[in-house]
Order: C-alpha cells, then sequence, then structure tokens
C-alpha cells in the first residue's frame, strides 16, 4: 500500500507539473496581447512597447514561465494585470463563498441520488424506477442555470421563501443570512449533478446486479434487498467512488455559471469576469488552481480505490 | 437505422434531432418576424398568432428567436462533434498503437487535460483567442476529444488483442490498412455512441457560454437569450420557458438517440462484457467503467 501511495504521489507532482505548462501555453503562445488591451485601441507602439516591458511580457517564454512557477512554489499566485492586487488573496477570500457551495452541493446529491440509484436499479422493471431512470434523463438535459432561473421564478418570486441573489457583503458574519443565500445554489447544483451521479450509479448497480455471486447469495437464501447491501454495495463503489471524482470537475464548471445565475462572489464569477476583460494574469492563477483542485481530488479517489479493492494496488 | 427505430429511445431521439435539424433549414428561408428587429410598441406581448413565443422587453418576437438560435446551436453541435472526432480519433489511436513509453505519456497528458473542466477549458481559450463560434466550438470538442481519446484507447487496446490483428499483422498488411480495415469499424459504433452523448454536452455548453456571454453579442442563440430575459424575470418568468425548453429538447434528442444507438448495437455491447474483456479488476478504475460513464456535462 504504501508503494502504491508513493508511486500515485509521483504521477500527482508530474500531473501537477504538466497541467501547469499546459495553462501556460496555452494562455501565451496564442494570439492577443494582454499589453495592447490595457494600452486601448488608441495607444502608440511606444506606449505598448513600454507596458510590455512593464509587465515582464518582452522576456523570453522560458523566463516568463520560471518565473510565474517560482513565484506560486512560494506561495505567490501573481498579481492582477489590471489593479495589481494578489491574486492569492483575492481567491481565498472567493473561496469563502465558493467551497461551502461546492461541498454542501455535492454532499446533498451523494445523499439523494446514491440510494435512489440502487432503488431505481433493484426495481428497474418496475414502475418507479423506470420513472426515476426519465426523470433523470431529464434532470441531465436542463441547464443547471435554467433550473436555478426557474427555482427563483417559484421559490423567490411567487413563493417570497429565499432570497433570489446576491450575497451578504459581510460575508459569514451572520451565518444564517449566508446559509440562506446559498441555498437556491446549492440545490440548483444538486440537482444537476444529482441527475448524473444517479445514472452512474444506477448502472454500476445494474452491473452488480447481473453477477454471479449475486445469485450465489440470493441462493443461500438472502432477500433481493440483503444481498444488495452486504455484497453488492462494496463492489458497486469503485466506479461510484470514480465518479465522485470525476464529477468534482463537472461541478466546479457548474459553479461557474450558477455563481452567474444567482450572482454569487465567488471564483466562477471572477473568472468570468477576468476572462472578459483579458486578465490573463489572474486567469492563469484561477485556472491553475482548479487544475490542482482537480488533479488532487483525483489522487484522493485513486488512494481510496485502493482501500476499498486491493486488487487494483497491484495494477498500480 | 432499422435497429435505432425499433428502441423507444432512439425513435424519440430521431425525432427531435429530425426535428430540429428541419427547424434550422426553415429559419433560413423563413421567420415569421424579424428577430433583431426591435419594436418598442410590441414590448411582452403574450402568446397570440402573431406571437407564437410572445415577445421580449425590446419587442423582438421570441418565437424567431428560438428558431435562429437553433442555427447556432447546430453550427457549434457539428464543428464541435467534427474536433472531438478528430481528436479523440488520432489521440486515441496513436496512443494505443505506438511504442509503449509514447503511448503511455500521451495517456498522462489525457489525463491532465482531462482535469481541466471543459468549460474551464473554453474559458481559458475565449481568454486568449477572444468569442468567436470557431473559438467556441474548439473549446468544447478539444475537451471532448480528450475524454473520448481515452475511450478510443482503451477500446483499440481491446481489438489490438483480436486474433485478426495478428492475422493482418501476419499478412503484411500496413499499419495504416489495420487502422482502416480493422481497428475503426470495431470500436465505430462506440465512437458513434459517443459522439451523440458529446454532441448532447455541445449543445449545454454553447447554452452555458452564450449565457455567460462569451459568444459573439450579434450572435443570436438561446443561451443568450435566457441571460437577458434572466433580468426582467420576476415582471414576466414565462418568456425563460421557450428558450430553455429548446435547450432542454436539443439535450434530451442527442441523449436519447445515443441511448437508441447504443441499443441498437447492444449485442456487440453485451458479448464484450460477457466475455469478461472488460471484467472487475483487470483493468484500472477509469477504463472498467461502462462506456455510458463518460458523460460530462457543463
Amino acid at each position: 500500500m504504501t508503494l502504491f501511495v508513493i508511486r500515485r504521489l509521483g504521477l500527482l507532482v508530474g500531473a501537477l507539473f504538466l497541467s501547469s505548462i499546459v495553462i501556460f501555453v496555452l494562455l501565451h503562445l496564442l494570439p492577443g496581447d494582454v499589453a495592447r488591451v490595457l494600452g486601448g485601441t488608441e495607444a502608440s507602439p511606444e506606449r505598448i512597447e513600454a507596458l510590455r516591458a512593464e509587465l515582464g511580457l518582452d522576456r523570453s517564454f522560458l523566463e516568463q514561465y520560471t518565473d510565474w512557477i517560482g513565484g506560486i512554489l512560494h506561495g505567490d499566485f501573481g498579481r492582477s494585470l489590471l489593479n495589481n492586487k494578489s491574486v492569492l488573496d483575492e481567491l481565498t477570500s472567493k473561496l469563502t463563498v465558493t467551497a461551502p457551495l461546492v461541498l454542501f452541493s455535492s454532499a446533498l446529491a451523494a445523499v439523494v441520488a446514491v440510494p435512489l440509484g440502487f432503488v431505481a436499479a433493484a426495481r428497474h422493471r418496475r414502475v418507479d424506477g423506470v420513472a426515476l431512470n426519465v426523470a433523470s434523463q431529464l434532470g441531465i438535459a436542463v441547464p443547471s442555470f435554467f433550473v436555478g432561473l426557474l427555482l427563483v421564478v417559484v421559490v423567490s418570486v411567487k413563493w417570497d421563501l429565499l432570497p433570489a441573489q446576491g450575497f451578504p457583503t459581510d460575508g459569514w458574519d451572520d451565518p444564517a443570512e449566508a446559509l440562506r443565500a446559498l441555498a437556491l445554489p446549492v440545490i440548483t447544483l444538486a440537482i444537476s449533478q444529482g441527475a448524473v451521479l444517479f445514472r452512474f450509479v444506477r448502472s454500476a448497480a445494474l452491473d452488480v446486479i447481473g453477477q454471479d455471486y449475486m445469485r450465489t447469495a440470493r441462493a443461500k437464501g438472502l432477500t433481493r434487498s440483503q444481498a444488495l447491501v452486504r455484497h453488492g454495495l462494496r463492489n458497486a463503489s469503485v466506479p461510484i467512488v470514480s465518479i465522485l471524482g470525476v464529477q468534482i470537475a463537472s461541478l466546479i464548471a457548474g459553479v461557474l455559471v450558477i455563481e452567474r445565475v444567482f450572482q454569487l462572489p465567488g471564483v466562477g464569477q471572477m473568472l468570468v469576469t477576468d476572462v472578459g476583460t483579458r486578465d490573463l494574469g489572474k486567469v492563469q492563477g484561477t485556472v491553475l488552481l482548479i487544475a490542482v483542485i482537480v488533479l488532487v481530488i483525483g489522487f484522493v479517489v485513486d488512494i481510496v480505490h485502493g482501500l476499498i479493492d486491493p486488487r487494483l494496488r497491484a495494477v498500480g | 437505422m432499422k435497429h435505432i427505430w425499433q428502441s423507444r429511445s432512439g425513435r424519440i431521439g430521431l425525432v427531435i434531432v429530425g426535428t430540429a435539424l428541419l427547424i434550422v433549414l426553415v429559419s433560413l428561408v423563413w421567420t415569421p418576424h424579424d428577430p433583431s428587429r426591435v419594436v418598442p410598441a410590441d414590448r411582452w406581448l403574450p402568446i397570440s398568432r402573431d406571437h407564437w413565443f410572445g415577445t421580449d422587453g425590446a419587442g423582438k418576437d421570441l418565437f424567431s428567436q428560438v428558431l435562429v438560435g437553433a442555427r447556432t446551436t447546430l453550427f457549434v453541435v457539428l464543428a464541435s462533434v467534427a474536433i472531438a472526432a478528430v481528436i479523440g480519433l488520432v489521440m486515441g489511436i496513436f496512443s494505443a498503437l505506438a511504442p509503449r513509453w509514447v503511448g503511455e505519456s500521451t495517456v498522462y497528458l489525457i489525463d491532465v487535460l482531462i482535469a481541466l473542466p471543459g468549460l474551464v477549458l473554453a474559458l481559458v481559450l475565449v481568454a486568449a483567442l477572444g468569442g468567436s463560434l470557431w473559438t467556441v466550438s474548439l473549446a468544447i470538442g478539444f475537451g471532448a476529444g480528450v475524454v473520448l481519446a481515452r475511450v478510443v484507447k482503451s477500446e483499440t487496446h481491446t481489438v489490438l488483442t483480436r486474433d485478426y490483428i495478428v492475422a493482418a499483422n501476419a499478412s503484411g498488411s500496413s499499419t495504416f490498412r489495420t487502422i482502416g480495415r480493422h481497428i475503426m469499424p470495431n470500436i465505430g459504433p462506440i465512437v458513434i455512441v459517443q459522439l451523440s452523448i458529446i454532441a448532447a454536452f455541445a449543445v449545454l455548453a454553447e447554452a452555458a457560454l452564450s449565457y455567460l456571454g462569451l459568444t459573439p453579442v450579434s450572435t443570436p442563440s438561446w443561451g443568450r437569450m435566457l441571460q437577458g430575459l434572466q433580468q426582467s424575470v420576476t415582471v414576466h418568468p414565462w418568456a425563460i420557458v421557450f428558450p430553455g425548453a429548446a435547450v432542454v429538447l436539443a439535450t434530451l434528442g442527442f441523449n436519447l438517440l445515443g441511448d437508441g444507438l447504443r441499443e441498437a448495437m447492444d449485442p456487440t455491447l453485451r458479448r464484450r462484457t460477457a466475455t469478461g474483456v472488460t471484467g472487475p479488476g483487470t483493468t484500472p478504475p477509469s477504463e472498467s467503467l461502462p462506456s455510458e460513464l463518460t458523460v460530462v456535462r457543463p
């Protein structure tokens, strides 16, 4: 197991390094120059040259990269090209909104979708199982921001239960207010993520149900549900844990859109705004952070896999 | 085609996708009103014989806007599916056929690229290239393509272990001939199913990106309609239903078509799992997932 963890750790470090190169190359090799954007359309060529020198854009590609990555290794995610604020400071303050949003919604999605997925698999020929399946098919097809808009119309406008938009300006000073502001975004994300998760759980459980050991379990006198809980759960959990890992990536993408719907001052809103203003310094810091989070979660998922299923440790 | 029609999902999917194509064709020659004409006197008209979906806050006809929006969606879907197919097939088959260390490094690179969520990748590309429909399609196609590459690679690996490949090699078939005659036909069905799922993903991704305002302002699209209508959703909640339903139907159509295709090709898929080639424990976790498990969503 130790060897397995060490090998995975090596792969993780390599992947982090590689993803930083990919992000840097994508943002620097492609056309489009921040100096030109900053200078405006009226700027003279000399002014743009001066700006380029000031921003360090005139140095060699490799120099710029090592500078950036060196800073990150020292905990410096760079500065905004537009207002010179530290990217890390802004990210940490935005994360106080985004992190709870991601955590609460994935917890809610998992709590609802995993049991339902098993139920739907066990009863896949009955009316309720089929109904669940159809509902999830619909849930996948509905864009999350549309779900959000519908919830706003019903819950906030019609019933006047929860705030439709925004987040308290004093952040978490009043936890109840902050939670109320997050309630609808969390439910929205949980619905669209839960629908996908449900389908994965269902198909994983269906796979397990067809296996020989399930027939053996039934033959030795267990009921369907007993067999499913005792033998099916652990076997189905390997693909389900994989999916939870993959879902984090799509959850982050969902956050980009949901924060816009509910006007939450989170990482997603910031990234979209920065893309709009072409603040590449902030974009590359933010995107790297996202990649780091996804890769680290992938690493954790692999370790959990090893714990659940000893056979996978050997494959490495 | 006949087999797709036999499955219920496939039938519904075909009908929806066919209708969408028809709508695009119709919108090229006829819309009831000019979708971009602002008529201040006609603000927020209810549904009527003249305005089937009513009008928006600028007096623009919503039905015509939905029709024209379908064009943008279809363009992005076709372009991004084509890009994804090229990237997925080239990277996937290459990494399966290349010498061991080259192939494994390619897979490693693919895994790293998958770690960048599709929509985030799209944002990066839009930041660097500016938002045009081609950029958006490139971003969506690239993100989906690397995921497809992984599927193609593991499918190709399975095919490579078959006797007919050994026979082809023994009879002196060139690499390209083997790819064209033996690998492509055998991974084809799975790739087609995946492409149909990618098409559904592209509908959602295009809607999300244009909702975020990252497609050109002048391009009509369902996501952009929703963005505009959201501003007055408290007063005129009904208007959002139409573009929203259009996105839902288009996504559902491609997803169901994918299900239908899968069912039509089920005999091969079933045989594959029955022989235990993809049985549990013999492959790393990410490859032991059923092929359905590669759905991505924005």
